[in-house]
């Protein structure tokens, strides 16, 4: 998740310079005149440069500078996606037949409801709200975290902090400056969000709600990454850490949602709250109120911990390292694997923890439906499996296995980000070939991933089995599906392999745009209506429909042979270029 | 015995900058080469190619005589380098990254590692993200010269060290000289160059504007003489091969090309001397020399 960071880094630094210099000439004018900010003071007769918060009003401007590209990305991208949702859902569905039908088949199916949470009735705003609405809450909890972890402790880390901190700035102003454009970068998306709505005619309450907790998603997770920002020196594992309260939210009501008995899960989650606004069944304002009382918690929170330590230090101390290598670390794959090892227990814990609460939610998924036997034979045959209960499995490991791809994908992208800093430097003027060096990351890649779905088969065949009693042979079973997902997630990490190797320039934004589009049409193209042929463009539309389908090798065979191609014309490129 | 390193018309353009342009640069077995030029000059645009890190465009690098682009592997088991900017790993300790980069060469010298951590005053347990700058070139530099390697490569070695330690670098740079070592030495510091350099480059534009051992280059250049005698000398603005002349009654002070030595002598001597004040050119001089006429 480091690599939209590693890319933006590089703009930052080359403005680094004039920002600043911006920032020391409003601090001179600041000892004439008021902040015009609505973060500064509120009484005129306080001395600014005094107060805990001065210098909010120029760095939120700073970040408006810096950001001007990303931020207009991301409301683009949450806007657009929820506005083309509605412009197919306008055409696909005018009939309140289709549309009752479409409602109920979502209903009795767990998988939808694990996937994208349950519909609140058969309106257009209904099914649209149950078709974009929590992705686009987690995209806009995705933009909180990283926009506030960009502005706070990655500037902190890099030591930008330090030299604007060392000009009339108050020790909160950074904080509240990242806050402050982040709440204020959610507002506008919830506010496009309701106009875009309402522009396709649908009700104006409802729309202003849907905006709303969608831009108050994002706000809440803004206010987690403020509070994980404050915790460590890196921002990389501040960012994990946010992302990971972000994944909990949403695996929470994954498990809730289906079940009824399980339901209070889907309220313990933030993004459960999202859910249950309903904005177009008789909005619960309440929630957003929640939320907004949440969020300010969060900021209260964040701010607290900011005045309790030191400029770059984190809350939990750094302890010293070792005064020597251990006798393993001595080449390049070893070191690989001191550096990742953290990284990979945590998304091991991750993959396992999901798996095994997934899983056991399987249970009882076909007993708990109403469903008619039409709508039970439509969502079978869609999904090309033998019951429901696999329908189900087969969407987790889905979902699980873009995850793994993105794993890969971070890590082979580590191989961009260390040269870019000038590490690679280091280890290639050793007596290290590029190629010994490049395959260290790209074997834990692929290996990882290969580890991480075993481990997802496993877990989720030990939480089924475990309630249904037949642990050894779903074990077994669910252990061939999550691995049979394994040769698509190695076509996406040997991607980016090529990626590295051909196009150094736009590695990181382009190999985390195609596993985006890759996820977004694996996960919904099917019920988004596209063409067979778009869906066939993914790796993942070739695996085999497991568990419970046939098993047919050759698609398998071949995801490996196109994977093994690019991760080899990465490497060759790689070996044949200039490093930059 | 075949030089160290041998360039030749060596060329590199990224995109429509032409960062190396024709440069020459020969390093003879056991010296330490002095390679000076401005910012953005092309030094280490150089050494990266010299390291096998980016390619030539054309003109041939020859490093202990192979080819550093085929030959990078072997060559690099050779030679250590410390680079002008150091970034480590930030999770992994000073000690961590000094026993790596030594174990991919070969082993680690733990007498010779304790002596130089001792030297350079550096805690190697602290995480790599907590040094500061020069504190990361001591992690660099210590990694470097425990390696005993026949060839070092140095990029601006010294430039977040503070004097005790620029001190214990050229100490250190001293002994590797007695052991027969090989030395590239890219600095501003002229003063450091000065000290330990037996030969210089120095290169301007992507070019070499001069070489040699550092007293052939102070004979091709000026002498400042500055004079108090006993009466107004004469003559001497007619005298070839002096400049910047400047005549206050019976003070002079001039610029005398080493050829005008002998005659500017002669003449002050018949005006009879009071003091004389002669020093033989800085490297400072030479070096700001060849840029302001280059640039003018």
């Amino acid at each position: 998740m480091t690599a939209p960071k590693g890319r933006a880094a590089d703009w930052t630094e080359e403005r680094q310079e004039r920002g600043t210099s911006d920032l020391r000439d409003e601090g001179r004018r600041q000892g004439k005149r008021e902040w015009g900010g609505g973060w500064g003071p509120g009484g005129a007769r306080e001395q600014s440069s005094a107060h805990p918060l001065a210098g909010t009003g120029t760095l939120a401007k700073l970040a408006l500078r810096r950001d001007r590209i990303f931020l207009v990305i991301w409301v683009y991208a949450l806007v657009g996606s929820l506005a083309s949702t509605t412009y197919s859902y306008h055409h696909l569905f005018t009939a309140a037949g289709e549309r009752a039908s479409l409602a109920h088949s979502i209903l009795a199916n767990p998988s939808f409801l694990a996937l994208s949470g349950p519909v609140y009735g058969d309106s257009l705003g209904a099914l649209i709200v149950w078709k974009a609405g929590l992705f686009i809450a987690v995209g806009a909890g995705l933009l909180g975290i990283f926009a506030v972890i960009r502005h706070t402790r990655a500037d902190e880390e890099a030591g930008r902090l330090e030299l604007v901190g060392a000009t009339v700035v108050g020790r909160f102003a950074a904080l509240a400056a990242a806050l402050a454009v982040t709440i204020g970068a959610c507002l506008v998306v919830g506010l496009l969000l309701a106009v875009v709505q309402i522009a396709f005619r649908l009700p104006a309450a409802g729309s202003l709600a849907l905006g709303a907790a969608t831009a108050l998603a994002g706000c809440m997770f803004a206010g987690v990454a403020a509070v994980t920002a404050q915790l460590t020196e890196s921002a990389r594992t501040a960012r994990g850490m946010a992302i990971s309260v972000l994944g909990l939210a949403y695996l929470l009501r994954a498990v809730g949602d289906p079940a009824p008995a399980l339901s209070w899960l889907s309220w313990v989650s933030p993004l459960g709250w999202i859910e249950r606004v309903q904005p177009y069944d008789g909005p619960r304002w309440w929630l957003l109120l929640v939320c907004a009382a949440v969020t300010v918690a969060l900021a209260a929170a964040a701010a607290v911990l900011a005045g309790r330590r030191d400029l770059g230090a984190g809350l939990v101390p750094a302890r010293p390292g070792r005064p020597d290598a251990a006798g393993w670390l001595r080449s390049p794959l070893t070191l690989a694997w001191r550096l990742q090892r953290g990284g990979l227990a945590g998304w091991m814990l991750a993959f396992a923890l999901s798996a095994a609460v997934l899983g056991a939610a399987a249970k009882g998924i076909g007993a708990t439906l109403n469903s008619s036997p039409q709508a039970r034979t439509d969502i079978l045959r869609a999904g090309g499996h033998t019951g429901l209960v696999d329908a189900y499995l087969a969407i987790e490991f889905a979902l699980l296995s873009v995850m793994a791809a993105a794993f890969g994908v971070a890590t082979v992208l580590r191989l961009h980000a260390d040269e870019a800093e000038g590490r690679a430097e280091a280890m290639l003027a050793g007596p290290v070939s590029r190629i010994r060096w490049a395959a260290a990351e790209v074997v834990w890649a692929m290996g990882g991933i290969a580890l991480l779905m075993a481990l997802a088969g496993v877990c989720s065949g030990l939480g089924y089995g475990a309630r249904t009693g037949a642990i050894g042979p779903e074990v077994a079973r669910q252990l061939a599906a999550a691995l049979a997902q394994v040769p698509a997630a190695w076509v996406l990490a040997g991607l980016a392999v090529a990626l590295v190797g051909l196009a150094p320039r736009v590695t990181v934004a382009a190999a985390w745009t195609v596993l985006a589009v890759v996820a977004l049409v694996d996960l919904l193209g099917r019920s988004l209506g596209l063409s067979q042929w778009v869906l066939d463009l993914t790796p993942f539309a070739h695996v085999p429909a497991l568990p419970g389908g046939t098993f047919t090798a050759t698609p398998l065979i071949w995801l490996t042979v196109v994977a093994a191609g690019l991760a080899v014309a990465g490497l060759a490129a790689f070996r044949r270029r200039d490093l930059t | 015995m075949s030089a160290v390193i041998e360039v030749t018309g060596l060329r590199k353009a990224f995109g429509r900058t032409q960062a190396l342009d024709g440069l020459e640069l020969h390093v003879a077995p056991g010296e330490v080469h002095g390679f000076l030029g401005p910012n953005g000059a092309g030094k280490t645009t150089t050494i990266r190619v010299l390291l096998g890190l980016i390619r030539a465009d054309g003109g041939t690098a020859r490093l202990l005589g192979a080819d550093p682009w085929h030959e990078a592997v072997s060559l690099h088991r050779r030679l250590a380098y410390v680079p002008g900017d150091v970034t480590l790993w930030p999770n992994l300790s000073g000690g961590e990254v000094i026993d790596l980069l030594a174990k991919l060469r070969g082993g680690v010298d733990e007498k010779r590692k304790a002596v130089l951590l001792e030297k350079f005053e550096l805690d190697p347990t602290k995480k790599s993200r907590a040094y500061s700058k020069g504190n990361r070139q001591k992690v660099a530099l210590i990694a470097a010269l425990s390696a005993g390697s026949e060839l070092l490569i140095l990029d601006e070695p010294t430039a977040g060290l503070d004097p005790l330690m620029e001190a214990a670098f050229r100490e250190c740079v001293e002994e590797e000289r007695r052991d027969g070592r090989t030395v590239l030495l890219s600095s501003h510091i002229l003063s450091e160059v000065e000290a330990l350099c037996d030969r210089v480059t120095i290169i301007r534009a992507g070019r070499t504007v001069d070489s040699g051992a550092l007293a052939d280059l102070r004979h091709l250049s000026r002498t400042s003489v500055r004079a108090e005698l006993a009466r107004p000398p004469a003559g001497l603005d007619q005298l070839p091969g002096l400049h910047d002349l400047d005549i206050e009654g019976t003070r002079v002070s001039c610029q005398a090309d080493n050829s005008a030595l002998d005659e500017l002598l002669k003449r002050l001597t018949d005006a009879g001397v009071r003091s004389l004040v002669s020093q033989p050119p800085t490297l400072e001089e030479l070096f700001l020399r060849h840029y302001t006429d280059a640039t003018s």
